[in-house]
């Protein structure tokens, strides 16, 4: 049978269709049938699409490749769910375009770090990471306190997300800038938030993310984004257990593992 | 195959497999310096200097210059190279070849400009952004057009072996590229864009993608080098002709199917995970086809592995491929991965391929090239060849040990449990204990390194004429008289 393939030896064109069927094939099956997003995706309540100081957030994590580092995808293992808590559903990142599942964790695992530590926390963090775990080996981030948020044009980058499916309404393009200010200040501060509530949910977060009034700066972006990652959707709760340690943190995501007691084992107070 | 006669230097166009051949070898040691310093951060966090070269920024413009710089300069030099000698015909356009490289290196300029300035699309070994993959595409069409005419002029009826793998790769890396890269920018005037896919579709996308860059860009594009050059420098024929059929074509159309071993335990539907896994675990015979075929191609000379360290080079980077095919398959087991994803293992699993496989091979192609690209009879110094091999192989040994052990020590503590039956260890403690291995292996990374810049050393004396005296006693002193060009 080999010798038959002399014919396809001596004729190029026909050789170069032969290897394009042959190599399409896999990635057709594989990739097709995920576009049927009723079987992929299952419905979840509580996913939205970024608020715009989360969207500004979103592109600062992209632009300094914190994927590098951290994944955003808690498989359902014993240990990760432990330590993460509820593994990662499809819907969470169905808005990310792209995904930033990562594929290694020389960081912990971020899918759920919303609402795990405080907002200094993060700031101080972000700008000298062994301030606060002095094992790290992770960059200083200070310039983010320094920048400004690129808000000015957030509503364009919202339009180009709903091209490509992200259902923003005309409200929330048009209102994008005042939210994102709004956002990065307390409701006594900024006329806005009430707006950006009705937008966007109330459990949006909105306050001085870095503690700055004068500036919506980058850091403000950047902890915004990390603080709403993995809780928008809530898990059931009634079951959990409480962490035993005493000096865990006083918002532990691992109460949203209903199975799983957790020891809040990554916490830098520990060491 | 090709005629070495001299003085018919009009019948092959090697002016633009030179400038290939300076380029791979220039983004090589910038590629791998760029590794060395990126490892050191890891193990000395105070190396980063925010915000331009934090290692969340350099780490894509290390995996971009040595995978496409210096991996795809090579594919570029060799494959104009050996598609004229088996083809026996003159490139089809001088013009658009020589488009191609400054294309190409163009290409690879504007994409590592912008890594340090912040622009990327934030996907693995696709970072660069949109203007700068449609400049891409140009170019790339450009280098199928040429590769192709020359192959249908060629005077040779038969297409050789090499030219089959290195035409799967051009244009399966065409079809990833487009596919992979479907976004919209934000604005005409701005580097911002977003991707078409989100979310799960977008992650199954992105390692169609990834794993067929290992596939046909690592693979398949360095078959076709290791096709031509260790037959040519072992002056034996390749060792079968079906197990190259069937390796080829096995081998390209499982490859495709194994992206989704990147996505185990993910929310990626597990139908297509175990797909992912099963077809993974089928590509390690194909890949051994290939090795087998590689390394037989010895057969009756293997003599030339104690003689010839320009042998030795090309027949070790065909162990690391079998090594590394064979632990690949291992990992995407889902049960190991469980262990193995998300840790230093698959940084070593990747250096094994990356520095074993695709740089030795290249190496030894490079020697093979440069004496004959610039009409020497032979390299300055061989022994010069051998202490690189030696220095290179050590490095390497200690990278992906260093890496293994780092691997698998994360992966543990992240699973211990304590007898209360709680998580044993913190994040952080796994992030301390890693320290000396990252240590050895940035000393791994530097003797690598060490051995390039001695390669580089070679060459250069090589190309301006010169002899290791100590070396070869019976050779008179170089003279302008005896340069040669084919």
């Amino acid at each position: 049978m080999l010798h038959h393939h002399a014919i396809l030896e001596r004729k190029s064109i026909l050789l170069l269709v032969l290897i394009i069927v042959v190599i399409l094939i896999g990635g057709i099956v594989e990739i097709i049938p995920l576009f049927r997003m009723q079987t992929v995706i299952e419905p979840v309540k509580g996913v939205r699409p970024y608020t715009p100081l989360e969207l500004a957030g979103y592109d600062i994590y992209i632009r300094e490749g914190c994927y590098n580092c951290h994944s955003q995808q808690i498989r359902p293992l014993r240990d990760e769910v432990a330590r993460y808590g509820h593994y990662s559903l499809a819907a969470e990142s169905m808005y990310d375009h792209p995904f930033q599942w990562g594929s290694k964790r020389t960081g912990p695992d971020l899918a759920r770090v919303g609402g795990k530590y405080s907002d200094d926390w993060h700031v101080a963090h972000l700008a000298n990471p062994r301030s606060v775990v002095p094992e790290s080996v992770m960059p200083t981030y200070g310039f983010l306190n320094h920048n400004q948020a690129e808000i000015n044009k957030i509503g364009d980058h919202m339009k180009t997300l709903r091209l490509v499916g992200v259902p923003y309404t005309d409200d929330q393009i048009a209102n994008a800038y005042n939210d994102a200010v709004a956002q990065a200040h307390t409701e006594d501060m900024d006329d806005h938030v009430a707006g950006l509530k009705s937008r966007y949910g109330d459990k949006v977060n909105a306050r001085l993310f870095d503690g700055n009034p004068d500036m919506v700066t980058e850091m403000d972006a950047l902890v915004a984004y990390l603080q709403v990652l993995g809780t928008m959707v809530e898990f059931p709760t009634a079951e959990a257990v409480k962490p035993q340690s005493a000096e865990a943190p006083a918002a532990p995501a691992a109460a949203h593992t209903p199975s799983a007691p957790a020891p809040a084992a990554d916490k830098p107070q520990e060491h | 195959m090709t005629s070495a006669t001299t003085n018919i230097a009009p019948r092959y166009n090697d002016d633009v497999v030179r400038l290939f051949t300076i380029a791979t070898i220039f983004w090589g040691v910038v590629g791998f310096a760029a590794g060395v310093f990126i490892a050191l951060q890891l193990a000395f966090p105070w190396l980063n200097f925010e915000p331009y070269l934090n290692f969340g920024r350099l780490r894509p413009l290390h995996t971009s210059a040595v995978i496409f710089a210096f991996g795809g300069n090579a594919l570029f030099a060799t494959s104009y190279y050996v598609v004229q000698r088996t083809c026996r015909v003159r490139l089809w356009s001088d013009g658009l070849a020589l488009f191609t490289f400054w294309g190409y290196n163009l290409f690879i300029v504007i994409a590592a400009l912008g890594y340090v300035l912040g622009v990327t699309q934030g996907k693995e070994y696709a970072e660069p952004e949109w203007y700068a993959d449609l400049w891409l595409t140009v170019v790339w069409v450009a280098y199928l057009i040429v590769y192709m005419a020359t192959i249908i002029k060629r005077s040779e009826p038969h297409i050789y072996v090499a030219n089959w793998f290195y035409m799967a790769f051009i244009i399966t890396v065409a079809v990833l590229h487009l596919g992979n890269n479907l976004s919209i920018p934000v604005s005409l005037l701005g580097a911002k864009s977003y991707a078409v896919p989100s979310g799960v579709q977008s992650a199954m996308i992105q390692w169609w993608y990834g794993h067929n860059a290992v596939g046909f860009f690592l693979t398949a594009g360095f078959l076709g080098m290791m096709y031509y050059f260790i037959p040519k420098q072992a002056n034996r024929p390749v060792y079968s002709y079906r197990l190259s059929i069937l390796h080829f074509w096995s081998l390209i159309f499982i490859y495709i199917w194994a992206g989704p071993h990147h996505l185990h335990y993910t929310a990626l539907p597990d139908w297509a995970q175990t797909l992912g896994m099963t077809f993974s675990i089928i590509l390690w015979m194909p890949s051994w086809g290939g090795m087998i075929n590689g390394m037989m191609t010895l057969s009756g000379a293997w003599d030339k592995l104690r003689t010839d360290p320009i042998i030795r080079f090309m027949i070790i980077a065909v162990a690391f491929y079998g090594m590394s095919t064979f632990e690949g398959p291992l990992m995407s087991i889902k049960a190991v991965n469980s262990l193995s994803h998300y840790t230093d293992w698959t940084i070593g699993h990747v250096h094994a391929g990356a520095l074993g496989w695709v740089g030795f091979i290249t190496f030894g192609a490079l020697y093979y090239l440069v004496p004959r690209l610039w009409g020497r009879d032979r390299l300055y110094s061989i022994k010069l060849v051998n202490v690189h091999l030696w220095i290179a192989t050590i490095g390497i040994v200690l990278y992906i040990c260093a890496m293994w052990v780092s691997g698998i020590m994360q992966g543990l503590m992240w699973k211990s449990y304590d007898s209360m039956g709680f998580l044993e260890y913190s994040f952080v403690e796994s992030v301390k204990e890693m320290h000396i291995f990252y240590v050895l292996r940035a000393m791994g990374g530097l003797l690598y390194l060490i051995g390039a810049l001695i390669m580089v050393y070679n060459f250069v004396k090589t190309v301006k004429g010169e002899v290791r005296r100590a070396e070869y006693p019976e050779i008179p002193a170089y003279s302008k008289s005896t340069e040669v060009t084919v």
